[in-house]
């Protein structure tokens, strides 16, 4: 059976400006902000493909999925309540958002698109258009 | 120079300096078998990520862990050491084929030391939106006490 290639993903990379000066080179960094893809989970069955990503932290007023064209995008921003005094030990997890794309293929329905958001797992359901759905053909033997 | 190794990272902006110290160390020591981290440290990359905060009252540990169950979940601290133990698992669609299975699906478990100061007796453990928040409270002698300056006349 064919590998099916409906759903590509596109991932955005951070854009870094790796200039010559150190010192410029960090603070273009330190301006910008950091972008961290999400894990994902995706299962395609014969009438959806869901895609489940993991974006601890964030909350349903950060939570931003949207379609153009064909195009979904995931994407979340990382709300960790802190003091103002508190100062880093250690972080594993640097960024402030996640971010991730999906090229959707003709037979996806990008107008049905279902999203829910629980403990910080975003679950996406995508169907496909009717006239796509796998239809089981009957063999007849004779 | 070590508080500017550890600037804040909760603003919108990431931290630039430690990410710097970081990567000094990763051209340091590279990739090979130098425990530059703890006796106890995991790889990078483990499951979850986990940031530590430290202010003059408390030290909390954030873990990215999104989809716990929370049933599975086990905190407990032994003086400063904290071991945090917890299952996550992928729910299986049915009739359904995997494209992509990235997200890690199984048991962790993570002891950190913390800072010599912390009270055992005052930790506290909450899990939303997908972050284990543990709060561990630091004993109250080894605040800074303001001292007040009298003049003598």
């Amino acid at each position: 059976m064919q590998a099916n290639q409906n759903v590509a993903v596109r991932e955005p990379g951070v854009v870094q400006d790796r200039g010559q000066d150190p010192v410029a080179a960090d603070k273009a960094r330190h301006d910008q902000e950091r972008i961290m893809p999400p894990a994902v989970d995706i299962f395609e069955d014969p009438h959806r493909i869901t895609i489940r990503a993991d974006m601890p932290g964030v909350t349903k007023d950060g939570l931003n999925v949207h379609a153009d064209r064909n195009v979904l995008v995931i994407e979340g921003k990382i709300d960790v309540a802190a003091p103002q005094d508190m100062q880093a030990i250690h972080a594993d997890l640097q960024a402030s958002r996640y971010r991730r794309s999906f090229v959707l293929s003709r037979e996806l329905d990008d107008e049905r698109i279902d999203a829910s958001l629980k403990d910080g797992v975003l679950t996406v359901r995508i169907p496909k258009r009717a006239e796509f759905q796998t239809r089981k053909i009957k063999v007849n033997v004779g | 120079m070590l508080e500017d190794l550890v600037s804040s990272f909760f603003a919108s902006h990431p931290m630039g300096d430690f990410t710097r110290f970081e990567s000094q160390l990763d051209e340091l020591f590279g990739r090979s078998a130098w425990p530059a981290a703890g006796i106890r440290a995991v790889q990078r990359g483990a499951f979850p990520p986990i940031n530590v905060g430290s202010t003059p009252d408390k030290v909390t540990l954030y873990l990215f862990a999104a989809g716990l169950d929370p049933k599975s979940l086990d905190v407990s601290i032994q003086q400063n050491l904290l071991t945090v133990t917890g299952s996550r698992r992928i729910e299986p669609i049915e009739n359904a084929e995997y494209y992509r299975q990235e997200r890690f699906d199984g048991d962790f478990r993570r002891v950190l030391a913390l800072p010599e100061d912390v009270d055992p007796e005052r930790v506290e453990a909450k899990y939303h939106d997908g972050v284990l928040q543990i709060d561990v409270r630091r004993r109250e002698s080894a605040r800074p006490r303001q001292i007040t300056v009298t003049s003598a006349n």
